[in-house]
């Protein structure tokens, strides 16, 4: 098993443990301190989180791939998330996404060739007032519009 | 109602703040429950007050909590569903971030009265600043003696963690949550048992609204007279209405349960953006059935809104304006539907999809006359028939639409495709220019 959790995670780790009577109820805040540490949930990821909470690499696999927000592929330096449900639609979300695809030359579920940006499309981000929305990595960019976004592009593509 | 409650950091500064919002006076109402009453008489109370469930059903609160069993030895959990993910939903999110301490009080006085030691609130991984926020604030809770051990130096006790989601809408079904904090894929649960009986790890478990907590407070504080007295006896209180989509004024307003839809929209939220006609409204996020223009003179409460078949739900009230396609719309809810449902059961698992992908044909051209009546079957087919709801908040909008709009969707098979495509790309260049 070539992955490990580093000193500060693993007492993060333990810390989380004393928050459930059982081991497997830690398991998603394992996953997002995984996902911190690692960047993606990868197959030895999760093995080594079935051993940490005496779970097998079968159930790990299951429980992860229940969830969108865990990734199970390597994502962009920053994954551009942009809402597609009613609300942001009825407000221009197709437009903001076009002009997302256009600039960067990508796809929905895919990342650019220099690993700095992957583009999805996710269900309701809670922020229906302040629609169009996209959540870049944690942080909501709310009423979005396509100037915005590709000055944010620009901004983005320039930060080490 | 002139002073706001749940949205009272409206109006103050920093009130997320402990200091802040201890200086206003937070948790003097805790610090009086947990001093001077029983738990019973604050079940009592929160009863007598006919609180009702924030988050979509409804429910009596009161009455929830009355369904704990009274002997039991086994542990009791509080959680706090703050898995907010219906469609056009934006509440809990603003109490969570900038009401933070109403909220963690309301989860205070309801663990003492329903006799739990531990409390977890379940946010949707998304709100990854809401979870930073409420680690922020338990902590300073923690630190001047409102959690943990001997809380008041009364001898009570409050654990409160904050788990986090990852990305899964079920899991706000309160059983489905409750899978998914036992670490596992959140397949809701066949009930009865309900969760008060055999909820989190076999406990005995009461699972509330966010909005719905941040309310005990103000109950025990005014009293349940008081918070009857706002909007119908049978679903009182302090709402806070979600208004997104075709209005001017786009947001969050605190009113008294009750209030008209036609007053939100209009007195409230602006009106339709641009002077543009209403054609309709989702009023209770996309879950429910949908109404015309001609119905926005309901009352927005639930025993209203079930007069005319509609339902208050999460009061997320997502407005349409004449330029919007409806078989779009419909298109767009149908497919949340699709992703989200867990595919424990074959009616909503293939239900969801076939609508969804029938949607799509005919959104793109190529529908065909029989398929408006296959769709009505398909969700008659879907509905009660599955461990949860999610089914039956697929099969209701879509037939709503279904039925209020069925020329819209004629008109897509007989003029294979969008007849508004043009005056909708129209509309979004417009936009781009404004």
């Amino acid at each position: 098993m070539s992955v490990q959790f580093s000193q500060e995670t693993y007492k993060q780790f333990e810390e989380v443990l004393t928050h459930y009577p059982t081991k497997r109820a830690a398991i998603m805040p394992t996953f997002w301190l995984a996902q911190k540490e690692f960047g993606y949930l990868s197959p030895d990821a999760m093995e080594y989180i079935g051993q940490l909470l005496g779970l097998s690499p079968a159930y790990v696999g299951a429980v992860a791939s229940f969830y969108t927000m865990y990734n199970k592929e390597p994502v962009g330096k920053y994954h551009l998330q942009v809402c597609a449900n009613l609300s942001c639609t009825l407000l221009g979300a197709e437009h903001i996404i076009e002009c997302i695809e256009h600039k960067l030359g990508i796809g929905l579920g895919q990342t650019t060739a220099d690993g700095k940006f992957t583009l999805s499309e996710v269900e309701c981000l809670g922020s229906c007032g302040t629609a169009p929305v996209a959540q870049i990595n944690d942080d909501y960019h709310e009423n979005l519009t396509p100037e915005g976004v590709l000055q944010l592009l620009e901004t983005l593509s320039v930060q080490e | 109602m002139a002073e706001k409650t749940l949205l009272r950091h409206l109006d103050i500064p920093d009130f997320h703040k402990l200091d802040v919002y201890a200086a206003h006076g937070g948790y003097e109402t805790a610090r009086r429950v947990l001093t001077t009453m029983k738990p019973e008489e604050v079940v009592d109370q929160v009863k007598a007050s006919n609180l009702r469930g924030r988050g979509g059903a409804g429910f009596g609160t009161g009455m929830k909590w009355g369904f704990l069993p009274k002997d039991t030895q086994k542990p009791i959990y509080l959680c706090c569903n703050a898995d907010e993910s219906e469609p056009g939903t934006f509440k809990d999110r603003a109490i969570i971030e900038w009401n933070t301490h109403i909220l963690l009080e309301g989860i205070l006085i309801s663990s003492y009265a329903i006799k739990s030691h531990t409390a977890y609130i379940y946010i949707r991984g998304e709100f990854v600043f809401g979870a930073q926020r409420l680690e922020e604030e338990i902590a300073a809770a923690y630190a001047k003696g409102i959690l943990g051990k001997n809380i008041f130096g009364t001898g009570y006790d409050l654990d409160v963690y904050v788990h986090r989601g990852a990305g899964a809408y079920i899991c706000g079904e309160e059983t489905g949550l409750i899978e998914s904090l036992e670490g596992k894929r959140a397949y809701p649960r066949i009930k009865p048992p309900f969760p008060a009986v055999y909820g989190l790890f076999g406990c005995p478990t009461i699972v509330n609204n966010v909005e719905t907590l941040a309310c005990v407070p103000m109950i025990m504080q005014n009293g349940a007279a008081w918070f009857k007295a706002i909007g119908p006896e049978s679903g009182p209180g302090p709402k806070v209405y979600c208004v997104s989509g075709h209005v001017e004024k786009p947001g969050l307003y605190e009113l008294p349960m009750g209030v008209t839809l036609r007053s939100i929209l209009y007195d409230h939220a602006g009106g339709i953006r641009g002077g543009k006609k209403l054609k309709a409204v989702m009023p209770g996020g996309s879950s429910f059935p949908i109404l015309t223009a001609d119905e926005i003179d309901v009352a927005m409460d639930f025993d209203s809104m079930r007069k005319i078949n509609a339902f208050l739900g999460s009061a997320g009230i997502v407005v349409m304006d004449e330029d919007t396609c409806m078989v779009k719309a419909l298109e767009i809810i149908d497919r949340f539907y699709h992703l989200e449902s867990c595919g424990q059961c074959s009616p909503c698992r293939e239900g969801t999809g076939w609508l969804h992908k029938l949607l799509s044909r005919l959104e793109q051209g190529d529908g065909k006359p029989e398929d408006i009546d296959l769709m009505d079957r398909i969700c008659t087919n879907m509905m009660g028939n599955t461990v949860c709801v999610l089914a039956d908040a697929a099969a209701m909008p879509t037939q709503s639409f279904l039925g209020k709009f069925r020329d819209e969707f004629v008109a897509h098979i007989t003029e294979g495709g969008c007849p508004m495509k043009k005056r909708h790309a129209h509309g979004a260049e417009s936009r781009q220019a404004a």
